[in-house]
Formats: structure tokens, C-alpha cells, sequence
């Protein structure tokens, strides 16, 4: 059963697509209280690429490394660092444990290459991010909202988003 | 040839065949399908940032309403991925309850999810009201141990909220005596049924590298013949001590799905004969006496995943040290599984549309979030 590790990943990577890599500086999960001690931050250990090459990425866990299954990508916002973060999750086909390919771009301008040409399978995980959270996926064929109707403003999944009051209600009187 | 115009028609949102409220946005070209999209979202109540505003603890009667066939499985998996990110040990008997619980989940979603396929087809009730029946045997012996029948909030951070009852197992051994005739008796109806044959032999098929690139999981990828099951290739809770196989499929249609459920049935059913009699030696109790139930986990994230009924359930939470989650995701099965439905339904005609859907086993709570 295959069993890759995150530090082994992050080698293999390293040495066979030069320039891919970026160090994963630490991410602030709240802003400082008032009293009493900050958390402290985030670092994580799997590896982080470039958001523009995040296919090469992919393709290499799959052809070279037979990581083919695509389970998962989720999208966790940074709001305190003003990134968005992007986990894929790989697997193998044969078993094993996870691999998790990281990427950030920045909040102003979320945009990311699609994966949904070469996987099937990312097409409802990058709507519901589209949908969500707002990120671009650019060259996906059929970016539009999956959750929401297709006249909401805003993406409720931003930790900015207002969480109480409702626009909706009201608007007429 | 007399040119015919494409059609556009939706099935859905109120139809009978969809279990909830979900639309198809179908393209006919007289009888045939060309494009079909799903549509959805009707449900949706943003679950992910309702958790997130919730604790950890709060969370778990939540993960009941996403998959609300098989709450067990979802409870299994959120309870796995917060102890795994707080570092909660489980004693060895809550693993074997929590095991049989969720095996238990698998067949009694499975008798329903058959049952419904077969109604969808045009065999109206019958089938329906056996797997009901045996549905129900399971329910109740749910009520017994978490006092709820649907929404069970059983799991615990740790074990399980309580220890299973005196009666629990003398009625799970009289459930598990009439197992086998249930299983054979559904088989026989399925198989033998030329309804069934002709609506599912040859409809719906796909293939294998298709199934592995749409990311489906579950019984939909085993029916393709991808023998790949999460209790095997990454073995959680005690999955490793328990001896079982992983049925596959041949071609991909309707009619392997069906028989990859028939086959996890009696899978199931041999786990629990095998929890039966370990159970009696399992060190520990129903309930590891030191996990807290107000998490703090340290700042981290966490993925864990499940193979539930329906397919790979998987959790991330990211943590910031407070009680509440920073980030929860839910990667749902029956949603992911959706995706393919465009390409499977291409060229087939609009009554397989019902059947190929029914096929997938897809619950909108889950799908919708």
C-alpha cells in the first residue's frame, strides 16, 4: 500500500518541478485579543505550490505519482493574512493515506486554473467554492453558482460576510 | 428523415422519482437524452457555517441531519476526525459498538435505498415495504440503545453517549437469524424480476476510468469494478480486525450496483457476526472516562473519512484553539457522486433517467447541506 508522507512529497516535488514550491509562511487564524495571549499561528506541513501551476501539480501526483482519485478541495479563508487557502486531497487508487496539495491566492483576486479539464470529479467541488467563497476558476466549463440562486450578491462562506441581518427582508417598504 | 427539435424539460423540483427537492434540467431529442444537468441547492442552510458559529460538541446532533438515512455513519465520522484532532483515545468495546452501529446503518440504507429503486420502476410498494420492514426491525433496536430512531446523536467524543442496553444483543441475534432469508428473499425479487432486468441490465453505465475521474465513491465506484472501499484501503476504527470482502462490479450498469448492495448486505452481516463474538472481550468501557466533551483542540487541521453507506464521507476542521471549528468542511458523498449523472444518462431515455438516479442513492440533506 502506498504510503507517501507530507515531507516526502514535499522532496520529491522539490527536486522534480523546480520553481513549484513555496514556503508555507504561518497563517494567523484570529486577530489579537484585547487581553490575555494570541493563539499562535498556523503552519502547515503539507506542501504548498504556486496557484498558477497547480495543474502541472495535480498531473504530476496522478501520472508520476498515481495519486489519480481527486476527493476532495476545500477552501478555508484567511482572512487575518488575506489569502485563501485551497486543500486538494489525492489518493491512491490502491489505499493508503492522503495526500494534500496546498495553494494560496490572494483575496482581492481569487483566481485559480481549473482542474475540472483533467478531472471530472473537481467540477461541483470548484462551484461550490465559486459559489461560496468566490474564487475564479479560470478554463472551468460551467462556473456558475450551485448552491445559491444565480441573482445572490456576495459569497456567504467569507468570514466577512455579515452573519445577521438580512437584505433581502424589508427591501420593499 | 424528418428533423426533430431538441426539447428542453425539467424533472423536478416536486417529482416523485427525486426523494427531495431536486431538479433535472434534461435536453431531449424525442425520447433521448442529449444533456442533462443537475439542479440544486433547495435545501441548502449552509450547514458549514452553521457549525462553524456552533462548538465542537453542538455539532454532533448536526452531522445526523446531512445524511439523515444513515446518521450513525455521519456521527462515526465527525467523532473521528475531532478526536483525531484533539488526540482522544477510544476504549476498545465503544469502537465495537460504534462499528456494529454503523454496519447495522449500511444495511438497513441499503434495503431502502433498493427499495425505493425498485418503486421508482414501476413495482410499486412491494419491494418497498420489505426493506421497510426490515428498516424498521434496525430502527427500533436504534431507539433501544439512543433513544431516537432517525436522529440517533449516539456518537461521543471518546466512545458512545451510553452503554447499549440488557436487551440490545439476544434482539440483535434474533435480527441477524432472520437476516440471511431477508437478504436471499430481496435477491430472488430483484433477480428474478424481468421489470428489474430490462430497466437496469445495460442502463447507466459507467465505465471504470470514468468512475475513478469523477471522483465517485461508494457503491457507484464499486459497481464499476473499482474494488476500492475505505475499510480496506485505509483501514479506520477496528475495520483491520474484521474479515470481509469488497464486492465489485463487472460493467458499471444499474443492475451491479444493485448487486454490489445485495453483496454489501452480507458483508455487513458477517462484520456483526464477528462483533458478536468479540464483543464479550473487548477491554474498556462504552466510554473512555477521561475525553472531555467541550473540545479545545490545539491549532492544526484535520481530514478524516469514513466509508459510509453512500460512499467516502470525509470531515476537515481546521482548529484556532478556541472551542469552536475555524473551518468545517463536509465532502459528501451523494453530492460528488452527482457529478457523473450528465454522462450517464447521455443517450439513454427519459424513464432510465428515474431509474439511473435512483441508482446513485443520493440523499438531498446531504447534497444540499
Amino acid at each position: 500500500m502506498p504510503n507517501l508522507r507530507a515531507e516526502d512529497l514535499r522532496a520529491l516535488l522539490g527536486r522534480d518541478l523546480p520553481g513549484l514550491l513555496q514556503e508555507a509562511y504561518p497563517l494567523h487564524l484570529a486577530p489579537p485579543p484585547a487581553h490575555g495571549h494570541a493563539p499562535p499561528p498556523f503552519t502547515t506541513a503539507d506542501a504548498l505550490v504556486d496557484a498558477d501551476r497547480i495543474i502541472e501539480a495535480a498531473l504530476y501526483l496522478r501520472d508520476t505519482l498515481g495519486y489519480a482519485f481527486l476527493s476532495d478541495i476545500c477552501v478555508v479563508d484567511y482572512l487575518a493574512d488575506g489569502v485563501f487557502e485551497l486543500v486538494y486531497r489525492f489518493y491512491h487508487v490502491e489505499g493508503g493515506p492522503s495526500l494534500a496539495l496546498k495553494a494560496r491566492v490572494p483575496r482581492e483576486s481569487p483566481q485559480v486554473p481549473s482542474l475540472t479539464p483533467h478531472w471530472p470529479g473537481a467540477n461541483f467541488h470548484e462551484r461550490e467554492a465559486f459559489d461560496l467563497y468566490g474564487i475564479t476558476f479560470v478554463g472551468h466549463p460551467f462556473l456558475r453558482r450551485i448552491y445559491m440562486w444565480d441573482e445572490f450578491e456576495g459569497f456567504p462562506m467569507r468570514r466577512d460576510f455579515p452573519k445577521q441581518g438580512d437584505k433581502y427582508i424589508g427591501e420593499e417598504e | 428523415m424528418l428533423k426533430t427539435e431538441e426539447l428542453q424539460i425539467n424533472i423536478g423540483p416536486q417529482h416523485p422519482s427525486t426523494h427531495g427537492v431536486f431538479r433535472m434540467l434534461v435536453t431531449v431529442d424525442g425520447e433521448t437524452i442529449t444533456d442533462l444537468k443537475p439542479v440544486f441547492g433547495y435545501l441548502h442552510r449552509n450547514h458549514e457555517q452553521l457549525a462553524e458559529m456552533n462548538t465542537y460538541q453542538q455539532n454532533m446532533p448536526y452531522t445526523d441531519r446531512l445524511d439523515y438515512f444513515n446518521a450513525m455513519a455521519n456521527n462515526h465520522a465527525y467523532a473521528i476526525a475531532v478526536e483525531k484532532l484533539v488526540g482522544i483515545e477510544v476504549p476498545e468495546r465503544a469502537e465495537y459498538i460504534r462499528v456494529l452501529m454503523v454496519e447495522l446503518t449500511r444495511i438497513l440504507n441499503h434495503a431502502g435505498a433498493l427499495g425505493f429503486l425498485i418503486n421508482d420502476m414501476g413495482a410499486w410498494q412491494t419491494q418497498l415495504a420489505f426493506g421497510m420492514r426490515e428498516r424498521e426491525k434496525i430502527l427500533d433496536l436504534f431507539e433501544s440503545a439512543s433513544g431516537a430512531r432517525l436522529m440517533c446523536n449516539y456518537f461521543r467524543f471518546g466512545g458512545v453517549a451510553r452503554d447499549l442496553p440488557a436487551d440490545f444483543m439476544p434482539r440483535l441475534k434474533d435480527l441477524l437469524l432472520a437476516m440471511p432469508g431477508f437478504v436471499d428473499e430481496m435477491e430472488r425479487l430483484l433477480r428474478e424480476n424481468e421489470i428489474l432486468l430490462q430497466r437496469s441490465e445495460g442502463i447507466g453505465i459507467l465505465p471504470q476510468e470514468l468512475a475513478l475521474a469523477y471522483s465517485v465513491t461508494g457503491p457507484v465506484l464499486r459497481g464499476s469494478g473499482v474494488a476500492y472501499d475505505i475499510r480496506k484501503a485505509e483501514p479506520y476504527s477496528i475495520y483491520d480486525r474484521f474479515d470481509f470482502d469488497v464486492p465489485v462490479g463487472s460493467v458499471g450498469d444499474v443492475y451491479d450496483r444493485i448487486l454490489v448492495r445485495i453483496e454489501e448486505m452480507r458483508q455487513s452481516k458477517r462484520i456483526i457476526e464477528q462483533i458478536i463474538e468479540q464483543l464479550p472481550d473487548a477491554q474498556g468501557g462504552y466510554m473512555n472516562p477521561k475525553a472531555r466533551q467541550n473540545v479545545r483542540p490545539p491549532v492544526g487541521d484535520v481530514y478524516a473519512r469514513v466509508e459510509t453507506p453512500k460512499g467516502e464521507l470525509g470531515f476537515y476542521l481546521v482548529s484556532d484553539g478556541s472551542t469552536k471549528p475555524y473551518r468545517y468542511k463536509v465532502r459528501a458523498p451523494s453530492f460528488i457522486n452527482l457529478t457523473p449523472l450528465g454522462d450517464m444518462c447521455r443517450g439513454y431515455k427519459v424513464a432510465d433517467v428515474v431509474v439511473i438516479l435512483g441508482s446513485i442513492d443520493i440523499v438531498m440533506g446531504e447534497v444540499d447541506r
